[in-house]
């Protein structure tokens, strides 16, 4: 048997990702052998590397190389795009943070890029076994990020409870994957596709959707498998929480919709109900599960919550129109969570780090800057225009109305009202509250990646809306 | 044909014999060195199959590395073995259901290859008899799934991180040997003594 390659040159779609593999080795050789101050500098390399990376893939080719295994094409390009931005921004946020939280280990940044490097496999995966591979690499990195700080017994308990319950989703994905297999004969997504779309309804490849969508749906914490995010991001280090939901989310989502247009674009009737329930229930559950949390991250992990199943009403639709708006929902997504994050980490006073809504009691007079931002972060949670979260929400709306699901267009209208509620009450803590603590100045680049992501989010409709939604389009269009 | 029968029998004789063995003796010690003869007589049923390297893998991992483990936790580990033994024959029943459950899934693969003999053949890689499987393997693992592999070799990669993170732990107090100043300690600093025997210092 020969290869099927002609040499290192046919091998370019998957530039980035190697290039990300060799560097994580040379980081880990870096971080041994280096003394002083090993994890700063590092961390410097990896985000520096992150970024060359994040430029090969801008230019990278389009193909499907490795007997199948691996595609790269448009939507792959923006997702891993978004991925790259996520895992450099949540390394940014470690600068300044990382004595504090027990992350100045030159290991933290090599496992953030062996996360990405999975991640990136995933968005790129064109078969089930590929696909397995590359979401079994990002989440054991993520495991071991979660329980980094070993001496916390928060953080080890989250590590645990994350383990645990993704192994079990792990299982879950595996056995529909088996079944797929079993009953199309192909592990790869469009053969998946071509045998579905001959044969007859089969009801052992809808277990094996039902069973697939099982498993991504813990990795997205979508309602019912969500159990696992509130406790995960309160007892993680909070620059590893602001990581969990950036670019995990964005990669889970991309490689939902990857395998339910590639692989059971026949069956669309099929995975459509699931992804409706879960939609549903994700913004609902979340929309009245936060009001009553206290803690910030809690309140976050809500959030995130809600936000997964607003991005799950634009799959729903099952349209070119739908993906483009989930594209834009997770792009808008991921900036409006690295800068609340970024604002939580920057709020730091003698009895440490911001934990509580009444810790933010009176923040306007305190820190007006920082203040301002996150309510504007909170406004844009919420989908207020003209801040980049309404025409996120916006998109995948109109999606939802055009495929005719109204019932689920108007649950979301009004579980985005519910959860108005407690961000708004984050603001009327911040603006109408006596102070109680003051809290030191930011450390610059918390202020330089809030002050981008808030212009972002402020400027949204007058600069990046219109590329990008350009950029959202043809991403889109390769998948159909 | 009849010496590789007779060698079938020999190994075969032995894997149940040592397998009895695993159970039934006394000491902990000796089921792990019986059930490391029970590997290497089944590495050797793989050897007659022509599973060649089935049988050397089950050599270097189950012999060489998963036995040598038990052996460490049975001899770390102070477990009271017989404590644990203590209720076997309670167990007995639900022991002899789970093995005749294996049995007749046994009998239901080795009934589907009497039935169906050209089954085996219709795989999306079909055995050729004409290449070991050594290299057969070696084909198809390092050209159709190079891409799962290497990606395979990081997921490993990043549990043995994970493990040292997790777990290393460099403690200040404890004594090293540092050459350097054993080489560079003169004669100036060094007070001999005389014990006498029996006193102690």
């Amino acid at each position: 048997m020969t290869s099927e390659f002609a040499g290192f040159a046919s091998l370019a779609p998957a530039y980035p990702e190697m290039l990300l593999a060799v560097g994580a080795l040379a980081l880990l050789m870096i971080g041994v052998f280096v003394r002083f101050e090993a994890s700063r500098l590092v961390t410097i390399l990896a985000v520096g590397l992150l970024a060359v990376a994040g430029a090969m893939i801008l230019i990278s080719s389009e193909g499907t190389i490795f007997s199948g295994g691996f595609i790269n094409d448009g939507f792959a390009r923006f997702m891993k795009t978004l991925i790259i931005a996520g895992s450099v921004f949540a390394l940014i946020l470690t600068f300044s943070t990382a004595a504090d939280k027990g992350l100045n280990k030159f290991e933290y940044p090599v496992l953030v890029i062996l996360a990405t490097l999975g991640m990136m496999m995933m968005v790129s995966a064109n078969d089930l076994m590929s696909l397995y591979v590359g979401l079994e690499l990002q989440s054991l990195s993520l495991y071991v990020v979660a329980a980094f700080r070993r001496d916390s017994g928060k953080a080890t308990e989250a590590g645990l409870k994350y383990f645990v319950l993704g192994a079990l989703s792990s299982g879950m994905l595996l056995y529909g994957a088996s079944l797929v297999y079993g009953f199309t004969g192909h592990t790869q997504l469009d053969r998946i596709a071509e045998a579905v779309a001959l044969g007859e309804r089969n009801v052992g490849v809808i277990f094996g959707l039902v069973f697939l969508l099982a498993g991504i749906a813990f990795k997205i914490s979508a309602v019912p498998f969500h159990m696992w995010t509130p406790d995960v991001y309160e007892g993680a280090p909070t620059p590893v929480t602001a990581f969990f939901a950036s670019a995990p989310k964005v990669a889970a989502i991309a490689l939902l919709i990857r395998v339910v247009f590639d692989a059971f674009e026949p069956i669309a009737r099929d995975w459509q109900q699931v992804v409706i329930f879960l939609s549903i229930a994700s913004m609902v559950l979340a929309s009245f599960a936060a009001i009553g949390q206290n803690n910030l991250k809690r309140l976050l992990a809500y959030s995130s919550i809600g936000h997964v199943g607003f991005a799950l009403v634009g799959l729903s639709a099952g349209s070119l129109t739908g993906v483009e708006g989930v594209a834009i929902y997770m792009a808008v997504y991921l900036t409006m969570t690295v800068g609340t994050f970024a604002c939580v980490l920057a709020l730091k006073n003698e009895n440490g780090y911001v934990q509580t809504i009444e810790d933010l009691a009176g923040l306007s007079r305190n820190r007006p800057f920082v203040a301002g931002m996150l309510a504007m972060f909170m406004f844009s949670l919420v989908g207020l225009p003209p801040l980049a979260g309404f025409f996120a929400k916006w998109y995948v709306f109109l999606a939802a109305v055009e495929a005719q699901l109204f019932v689920l267009a108007v649950i979301g209208m009004l579980a985005s009202a519910v959860s108005a509620f407690y961000y708004l009450r984050v603001i009327k803590v911040m603006y109408f509250d006596e102070p109680t603590q003051g809290y030191a100045v930011p450390a610059i680049e918390l202020r330089v990646v809030i002050a981008l992501t808030g212009f972002l989010v402020l400027s949204y409709y007058f600069t990046v809306g219109a590329p990008l939604a350009e950029y959202a389009h043809n991403a889109a269009g390769s998948l159909f | 044909m009849t010496l590789p029968l007779f060698f079938f029998y020999l190994f075969s004789a032995i894997v149940v014999a040592s397998a009895i063995m695993v159970i039934s003796s006394r000491n902990p010690v000796h089921s792990v060195l019986f059930l490391i003869l029970a590997f290497v007589n089944a590495a050797g049923i793989f050897m007659l199959a022509g599973a060649e390297f089935l049988a050397l893998i089950l050599i270097v991992v189950y012999v060489g590395a998963v036995a040598v483990l038990f052996l460490f936790v049975v001899m770390m580990l102070d477990v009271d073995f017989g404590e644990l033994r203590k209720g076997i024959l309670q167990y007995a029943p639900v022991g002899i259901v789970v093995g005749i459950i294996l049995l007749l899934e046994l009998l239901l693969v080795a009934g589907s290859a009497f039935l169906v003999p050209e089954a085996a053949g219709t795989g999306v890689l079909p055995i050729d008899r004409g290449v070991e499987n050594t290299r057969a393997l070696g084909q198809v693992l390092y050209t159709n799934y190079i891409y799962l592999f290497q990606a395979c070799g990081l997921v490993l990669l990043v549990a043995m991180i994970g493990a040292i993170v997790l777990t290393l732990r460099h403690k200040p107090n404890v004594k090293r040997q540092d050459i350097a100043k054993q080489v560079a300690r003169t004669k100036a600093g060094i007070e001999v003594v005389k014990v006498e025997s029996g006193k102690g210092l």
